[in-house]
């Protein structure tokens, strides 16, 4: 039981709280400009014109294919050692996350309304409904449909990657475990499991609401 | 009946749509008459629907709805409103309920208040025997439901003029009577109807003329009497075989 008194030493539990904060600080806050970016970006992506389409490609592969941990270490360290600019390492993970979410998120928003059948597009025309009345009651409330259950499951992807920013030093909860782990190492060679645990429990918490609202509203409107 | 032609077809044509090509099409239709447009696949029929109410701009020729130019790309809006049009796949909206289905062109294009749409709505419904269906999803109901909804809420623009695109193609047959049971009524209502169908006994029943087309020409042009038991052209007579299993045995 020694093992499990360390996560109440002192003020290990305070600290790992702490930690969950910054996650969901830096989760939170590039989860919302991914979602309001990508928006944006995936109107854009709908569009014909070979040059924006390009673009948009050439963006959606990168974050694909390029691991986050890379593009964290390209930004924190490679703009430092290129340009000599200095940002911090919560700064460059949120920069980060938003290209990498705002890029998928906009994907799952092209593919929600290209998969709107053209039919609803030319009955609610056949009704006389104006572009904009379509696009309000006919096309976005099916493509929200399509897209809650994808982007719930891209939000907490995000949540769980924001783990990789203690590598360029942002202390988040994971963070605060090791620490808490090392100093404990001599006392309570055990405490890893405990801690670990209780990082494992705070994830939870912070995804499961999500998934709570995701499984509800997927329920209403299946 | 007023004698004035309510539409007006002059020499249309549309190159190049995956539907089929109009050449050269010309007929008028009176206020509360019934046209059934047949023809072999790809001749251009439906076409010649989504041209009239702007779903297709044509490449050629003109197109008059009371009088007024239609053809012209401008205020499409508007036309369509007065044009109502029926598709072979129904096409409801799946987020909706029947009432919002057929609520949502009223209320939204012709700002009509929501209450006395409802109980229009409500009232159509029941005619075309779906009255407990009002709050029902779309996926909720089989084929002949969805198109008989799709019927009432075309209607319920009260349109000037109604274009049905093969709406009975695309179901079970036993569900194909009750959809042309409610045509039936609208065309003794005197709704003028422009209908594209492959049931030609139907056709038979609800047309005052029969256009024929092939080829994106008008091959003929008769009562539905004299065009099903008389055709003129051997290339309707043909068509017109394809149906007759009996000339087979």
């Amino acid at each position: 039981m020694q093992d499990l008194a360390v996560l109440f030493k002192g003020n290990n539990l305070a600290r790992l709280l702490g930690g969950l904060g910054v996650t969901l600080k830096l989760s939170l806050l590039s989860v919302a400009l991914s979602v309001a970016l990508g928006l944006i970006v995936g109107a854009l992506m709908t569009l014909k014109n070979p040059v924006v389409r390009a673009f948009f490609r050439l963006w959606l592969e990168t974050v694909r294919i390029v691991p986050q941990l890379v593009l964290l270490f390209l930004v924190y360290f490679g703009l430092a050692k290129a340009f000599n600019i200095q940002i911090s390492g919560e700064t460059a993970a949120v920069a980060v996350f938003t290209f990498w979410g705002a890029g998928e998120m906009g994907d799952l928003v092209r593919g929600a309304i290209t998969s709107i059948p053209v039919h609803q597009r030319e009955s609610s025309a056949a009704l006389g409904l104006t572009r904009g009345q379509c696009w309000r009651f006919v096309l976005l409330p099916q493509a929200a449909r399509r897209l809650v259950p994808q982007a719930i499951n891209l939000a907490t992807r995000m949540i769980k990657t924001t783990s990789l920013v203690m590598l360029i030093g942002v202390v988040e909860v994971l963070k605060v475990g090791s620490q808490i782990i090392d100093a404990a190492r001599y006392d309570a060679p055990q405490a890893a499991v405990w801690i670990y645990a209780v990082v494992f429990f705070l994830y939870f918490l912070a995804c499961w609401p999500i998934s709570l609202v995701a499984g509800r509203l997927e329920k209403r409107w299946a | 009946m007023s004698d004035k032609p309510i539409l007006e077809v002059r020499h249309l044509s549309k190159n190049f749509d995956a539907n089929g090509v109009l050449k050269d099409v010309s007929f008028a239709m009176k206020e509360g008459e019934v046209i059934v447009v047949v023809g072999p696949s790809g001749c251009g029929k439906s076409t010649l629907l989504r041209c009239i109410n702007g779903l297709e701009r044509p490449d050629g020729g003109e197109i008059l709805l009371d009088g007024q130019r239609i053809d012209t790309g401008a205020d499409l809006v508007q036309v369509r409103r007065q044009v109502g049009m029926v598709f072979q796949s129904y096409d409801l909206f799946p987020h909706m309920d029947v009432l919002g289905n057929l609520t949502l062109g009223p209320v939204q294009a012709l700002k009509r208040p929501k209450p006395e749409v409802e109980a229009e709505a409500e009232q159509a419904l029941a005619r075309v025997g779906l009255a407990e269906k009002a709050k029902s999803l779309p996926r909720q109901l089989s084929g002949g439901q969805k198109q008989r909804v799709a019927l009432v809420r075309a209607m319920l623009m009260h349109p000037r003029l109604l274009l049905l695109d093969e709406i009975t193609a695309a179901l079970d047959p036993e569900m194909v009577r009750e959809v042309l049971n409610v045509v039936l009524d609208l065309a003794r209502e005197g709704m003028t109807m422009l209908i594209v169908t492959h049931e030609m006994r139907f056709a038979e029943a609800v047309a005052d003329r029969v256009l024929f087309l092939e080829g994106g020409l008008v091959l003929e042009e008769a009562p539905p009497k004299q065009f099903f038991h008389h055709p003129q052209t051997e290339r309707a007579q043909q068509f017109l075989n394809t149906f007759e299993f009996d000339a087979v045995r």
